[in-house]
């Protein structure tokens, strides 16, 4: 679609062959995620007024209450030394991303119906412009995490450095699940109610109000099948200075990441061709 | 408008043995699955074990069964149907939004589909804005956008609300801004859907331009589906009737065009119309043609007079009352009207019959169709269109050899004076 007038391109359609076409399309269409993701980014923060404060109140305030409740009333112990506040916000920050991601990626088909009844593209690049835009609240997120910092006079190490590692596995752990999810959406249309569900929940049993130390050590490894484990315990492990990652339950939820990124696009590929028909 | 069929051998658009399945289930009225009825559907199953295992009667549609067609560089194709005749879905498949079940499509060069004006663009976005997006959706990179900025507004007339959120255009300035977009595209291939039925007269007739101007004077192809004939007629040499997913009827425009109103109208019996239920105080009874010995026909040759008969029903003493006829061309263009003034004393019961004779030698060979209206200064008692279907068959005009060629409606009896100097 973009390349040069002059080369002609011949394109076949016949049944199965946009699949094997796929990745390819997928970098000729590149241009149309970019734009995508900036549509996306400009509309969420022109909607509402407050737009990027939001993405700050909301995981302050949920901090904030988890500190109080897991660490003022449950007085349940931080790690290493870092003030209770950081480490729920260091889980906060991933978490928020992943339940945005997944909250607005699941929908993001269903509202860019006219786009997908009227032209051809690979439809991946819809979910995942909706992922980015979560990547952008995150981003704004991360800044107050630095005034924390200084509000508690609190230095993270040399780790913080490889904090970007983490979040790209945030994204893939997101993105797969995600996709996995938008696919669900689409072919059976209750499934958003389940969604809101997936989200509350997962809040609760991902150690973002505590810390993942305080689960038996029988229990650790099976507790790692949630793939947040692995994403919180390395965002901890990067800024609070920990000495050691909990290595055999980070590799499970990292097989886990990696499995649903990979289900995740195969299944969504398979539901993929019929969406111009089913939505 | 001259008729060119580009018998080059390498067509831009080869379809070959295209089908398009799809299944409707008639146990599933909803239009997509629950999660609930599946798991519900599969309790059921596992209750009745015994029994057949849930099952829905299916049955297998053929939106598309086996088109064959080619369209060549620089064709300006128009596909018309029914709703329903499968058209949206050779377009859908065309702009690969959806698979064929069999068959295929080789397509050489840049296709956009401009299947509805305004694909993507974001009511909380600004013109400007949105510009670019529904660009980069349609196909165009940054640059050729930012190098047609101007042309495109231009186009579009919409330069005072460029930076207003389109949710505050009128649709007027929607469509433009969308239509401007596309027209700028420059694609190898244009698919258009339904474009130009919104806007006001003025602009679709700047789109038209601008379409000729794309296919004729540029060389590109486009691929018009529309239900306005009149359009498809002005834009398109070449034409596809489908009907029930099948082609039934390929070739120029015009016959095709004629086939399609042939098979449209079973609202009126060929060339008679019967009336009545107006409940006016005058309305037509019946209308039909007749030759020139009062025999009804609907078939009339070039030289033969052309007469329409009609019973008009009067409730009451006429005052003023005019009767109207038009006819009109198979696009529906009025061509000639002539009014008939009623005076009292024309009225002497309830049944009025008229005849209007049409005179030989012409009106050109087509098919053509009257307007006939009722009424006086104040008020249109009845005014019906297109019906009364009658042919002119040509038998032997100068202009029998273009036969197929759109030469207009009426053929006058000219004189040439050609000198070299």
């Amino acid at each position: 679609m973009v390349e040069s007038k002059l080369k002609m391109p011949e394109l076949i359609i016949e049944a199965g062959r946009t699949e094997k076409n796929y990745w390819h399309d997928l970098w000729v269409y590149r241009e149309l995620f970019y734009i995508l993701s900036w549509r996306d980014i400009k509309v969420r923060y022109k909607q509402t007024v407050i737009g990027a404060a939001w993405s700050i109140i909301r995981p302050l305030l949920t901090m904030i209450i988890f500190t109080i409740i897991f660490g003022r009333v449950a007085k349940l112990p931080t790690e290493g030394t870092a003030p209770y506040a950081i480490m729920v916000y260091a889980a906060m920050l991933p978490w928020q991303f992943f339940a945005n991601s997944l909250s607005e990626a699941s929908n993001s088909l269903i509202g860019n119906t006219n786009l997908i009844t009227k032209i051809y593209f690979p439809r991946m690049i819809i979910p995942a412009s909706s992922i980015i835009v979560s990547l952008v609240d995150f981003a704004i997120s991360f800044g107050l995490m630095l005034i924390l910092f200084l509000w508690y006079h609190y230095l993270p190490s040399w780790q913080i450095l490889l904090l970007p590692i983490f979040v790209f596995l945030a994204f893939l752990t997101s993105f797969g699940i995600s996709l996995y999810i938008t696919a669900l959406n689409v072919k059976y249309r209750d499934f958003r109610y389940i969604i809101p569900f997936i989200v509350q929940f997962g809040l609760y049993v991902s150690p973002v109000g505590f810390s993942s130390s305080i689960v038996p050590s029988k229990w650790r490894l099976l507790y790692s099948i949630n793939p947040m484990v692995g994403v919180i315990d390395g965002f901890r492990w990067s800024i609070l200075n920990e000495k050691e990652i909990f290595w055999p339950g980070f590799l499970v939820s990292l097989s886990v990441t990696f499995i649903f990124c990979f289900v995740g696009i195969w299944y969504f590929r398979r539901t993929e061709k019929s969406f111009a028909d089913n939505i | 408008m001259p008729i060119t069929f580009k018998n080059m051998p390498e067509p831009i658009i080869r379809v070959e043995n295209l089908s398009k399945k799809f299944v409707i289930a008639h146990e599933a009225q909803e239009r997509y699955k629950s999660l609930r009825d599946v798991i519900t559907n599969r309790i059921k199953g596992l209750v009745k074990k015994g029994e057949k295992r849930y099952s829905s009667s299916s049955e297998e549609f053929l939106a598309l069964d086996d088109i064959n067609f080619n369209v060549y560089s620089g064709d300006r194709l128009g596909i018309i149907g029914r709703n329903g005749a499968g058209k949206s879905t050779m377009l859908k498949i065309l702009s690969r939004i959806t698979e064929p079940s069999s068959g295929r499509v080789t397509i050489k060069g840049r296709v956009s589909s401009l299947l509805e004006v305004g694909t993507g663009f974001h009511p909380e976005l600004t013109g400007r804005e949105n510009i670019f997006l529904n660009g980069a959706i349609l196909g165009m990179s940054r640059a050729e956008i930012r190098s047609k900025f101007d042309e495109i507004v231009d186009f579009a007339e919409v330069e005072k609300f460029l930076d207003t959120p389109v949710k505050r255009y009128s649709s007027g300035m929607y469509v433009r801004l969308a239509f401007a977009v596309a027209a700028y595209l420059e694609p190898d291939i244009l698919i258009v859907d339904e474009v130009l039925s919104v806007g006001d007269a003025q602009f679709q007739k700047k789109c038209l331009g601008k379409m000729e101007d794309v296919s004729k004077n540029q060389g590109r192809t486009v691929l018009f589906v529309s239900h306005q004939m009149g359009t498809i007629a002005q834009l398109c040499d070449k034409s596809i009737l489908l009907k029930k997913g099948k082609i039934i009827s390929i070739g120029q425009t015009n016959k095709v065009i004629e086939n399609y109103i042939n098979s449209q109208s079973n609202t009126t019996e060929g060339n008679k119309f019967l009336g009545g239920t107006s409940g006016q105080d005058f309305y037509f009874k019946e209308v039909y043609s007749i030759n020139a010995e009062g025999q009804t026909k609907q078939d009339f040759g070039f030289d033969e007079e052309i007469a329409f008969l009609g019973k008009i029903k009067m409730n009451r003493t006429p005052y003023n009352l005019k009767i109207g006829i038009t006819l009109q061309n198979i696009q529906g263009y009025y061509i000639s009207t002539s009014i008939y003034e009623l005076e009292n004393k024309d009225f002497k019961s309830e049944d009025l019959v008229f005849k209007i004779s049409f005179p030989s030698n012409l009106i050109a060979p087509n098919s053509y169709y009257i307007r006939i209206a009722l009424f006086n200064d104040n008020q249109v008692f009845e005014i019906v269109e297109n019906i009364c279907n009658v042919r002119v068959i040509d038998t032997g005009t100068e202009l029998s050899k273009y036969e197929g060629i759109n030469y207009g409606s009426i053929i006058l009896k000219t004189n040439w004076t050609i000198e070299s100097n």
